[in-house]
């Protein structure tokens, strides 16, 4: 699969259609055929899904950031990266760098907070990890389901560096999470793992890739999600294994509930692999709920509804139990125990 | 307590159960014994209102009220429980919590308060020391990995804690060695009481040595084919269930 170049609000030629190979399950060109205009200088108060894990803020509203839209983490730091959308029916683009130092390490807490129904908003992240540098990123959107979201991160690692993700995503009318990482192998470790929890029209798309250029290189993915009603799911989920790339340890998991008789999931995991010596393997799974543990559950008093959350619940909490951090991983849970009401 | 008349259910379209008649009256402890296919299973199921068990006739009252009407989880809070044969694994949720909600689940239904933590902790740890298990089991995903004994004895630790008055006992011998016979047994008589009634479902005399019956039902084919006291099992341990399924010839495989 081959990706093309980052989209730009501002010319409509950029915007992809069904054509391309990448964008296959997400049709973006159906919803947005022309340059929206311009979102209105805003802003707001501190805050965010993050806020009560502390840390710095850096908030981008309607594409406009206060700062210099950069974070350069040294030592041990705490960001709550915000991207607002308040523009009704407009655009907007952000555009943000983020700096690990070797060694540094940093909790990056990203949302996507829509305030304002209709609009687009896309964003781009550099990020670039030195040698021995820690990035825990966790995403988290909340976003009407009238707004088209884009959001793509391209990664770069040292040697010896330890990228983890987490996204949690209840989708929009359009969404995409896309991350490309450029792997060096090296004693480098990856993590990129989501959760997708999507009710009525809504889309996500989470799309990954993992390029593997050099040996001894770990990665691991695990993907788990729900759809009910007319929703859509979409994993493109793709690691590379580059030639000379050996003693390369890659794992991919990608496991969704359907819910409802509509509801639809895309699953394209790829492994492309051109080195020796490689240990990979992936599973993809698309089911419905076992209804004999629904049964057993129904049996001991357990409503069926309350039954179905628990089990969904329980499926999905997979992920966020791999969070390390307790509190993070706590907040995580309860935004998915929140998913289930 | 329970009153079953003239019970029809078809599994997949097909009659498993064929007009099947059983009174169980509180304070007993019934015996259901019959050869394999004989539609014992489907007894305990049907009762416990699993889907795809559809009653086509009969009745099953509980304490007058008509059970067959009552969704899974009211017949549990009205005490209802089913020990089952094969008890199923639940990834991610771990045993505590699923006990937890489900006893908090029946209080709900029956209008009582939520039983708090402390209090529901200190309940399970009394029965779960009782059971001679390791409380620390119980912080694992419910029954995942566990062996055939484990699962049997959290299924007795479960019924201990939710106090059921209907207890369905569902083939509790099957996978059991001898010691786990023995503790699931004591576990299941300390919940004999005047205001319980138990039906226990088994195609082994081996269970009713330790689980004394005041009644034993013959299930063959469908149907109740004949009832008397503890001696109608060890009669059966010796001369097996033939002369029921010979007698019904063609209907009975």
């Amino acid at each position: 699969m081959t990706f093309p170049a980052r989209i730009d609000l501002a010319d409509a030629t950029t915007f992809p259609t069904r054509r391309v190979e990448a964008w296959k399950y997400t049709d973006l060109r159906k919803l947005l055929r022309e340059t929206p205009p311009v979102s209105p200088v805003a802003a707001v108060a501190p805050g965010g899904p993050f806020l009560a894990l502390g840390g710095d803020e850096l908030a981008f509203v309607n594409g406009r950031c206060a700062a210099a839209p950069q974070i350069v983490a040294e030592g041990d730091q705490t960001v709550r990266l915000r991207f607002v959308s308040t523009g009704e029916g407009t655009g907007h683009q952000a555009d943000c760098t983020i700096e690990v130092r070797p060694g540094a390490s940093l909790l990056l807490l990203e949302s996507y907070e829509g305030q304002a129904g209709g609009y687009v908003s896309n964003a781009a992240l550099d990020i670039m990890l030195g040698d021995d540098a820690r990035l825990t990123r966790v995403i988290l959107t909340d976003e009407p389901d009238t707004a088209i979201s884009l959001a793509r991160a391209d990664v770069r690692l040292g040697a010896g560096a330890g990228f983890t993700q987490t996204t949690l995503t209840s989708g929009a009318r359009l969404q995409r999470q896309e991350t490309h990482v450029a792997h060096p192998g090296a004693g480098a470790s990856v993590r990129v793992d989501s959760v997708y929890v999507l009710g009525d029209a809504r889309h996500a798309d989470l799309t990954t890739t993992v390029v593997h250029t050099g040996p001894d290189g770990v990665t691991s993915q695990l993907t788990k999600g729900v759809v009910r009603d007319t929703a859509r799911g979409v994993f493109q989920g793709q690691i590379v294994v580059r030639e000379g790339a050996d003693g390369t340890d890659a794992r991919m998991g990608h496991h969704a509930l359907i819910l409802s008789d509509r509801g639809e999931v895309d699953a394209k995991p790829e492994l492309e692999i051109y080195a020796d010596d490689v240990q990979c393997a992936h599973g993809n799974t698309i089911g419905s709920l076992d209804e004999n543990a629904l049964f057993y559950a129904r049996s001991r008093g357990i409503p069926e509804d309350v039954a179905r959350a628990m089990l969904t619940e329980a499926f999905l909490a997979e992920v966020t139990d791999r969070i390390e951090r307790e509190d993070v991983r706590d907040l995580c849970r309860a935004w998915l125990a929140e998913q289930m009401a | 307590m329970l009153n079953i008349k003239d019970l029809h259910v078809t599994v997949g379209g097909k009659p498993i159960l064929k007009g099947l008649t059983l009174d169980l009256p509180s304070g007993e402890v019934h015996a259901v014994m019959g050869p394999n296919g004989a539609g014992k299973s489907t007894l305990a199921y049907a009762l416990a209102g699993r889907a795809g068990y559809e009653v086509t006739a009969g009745t099953a009252t509980y304490d007058g009220q008509d059970l067959l009407a009552l969704d899974p989880s009211e017949r549990a809070a009205k005490g209802v429980f089913l020990s089952f044969q094969y008890p199923l694994e639940i990834p991610g949720v771990p045993g505590i919590t699923f006990l937890r909600t489900a006893m908090n689940a029946q209080r709900k239904a029956r209008g009582e308060d939520e039983v708090s933590a402390p209090e529901f902790l200190k309940l399970v740890r009394e029965k779960a020391k009782a059971l001679r298990m390791d409380f620390d089991m119980l912080k694992r995903p419910l029954n995942v990995g566990f062996s055939g004994g484990e699962k049997k004895r959290m299924e007795i630790l479960q019924m201990a804690v939710l106090e059921p008055r209907l207890l369905i006992l569902d083939e509790t011998d099957s996978g059991l060695d001898i010691d786990a016979l023995r503790v699931v047994s004591e576990g299941v008589n300390a919940l004999r009481s005047p205001d319980r009634a138990m039906l226990v479902i088994t195609h082994y005399q081996r269970l009713l040595d330790y689980i004394k019956p005041d009644k034993v039902h013959v299930l063959a084919a469908g149907r109740i084919a004949d009832t008397g006291g503890p001696e109608l099992a060890l009669e059966l341990e010796k001369s097996g269930y033939d002369k029921y399924v010979s007698n019904l010839g063609d209907e009975a495989a």
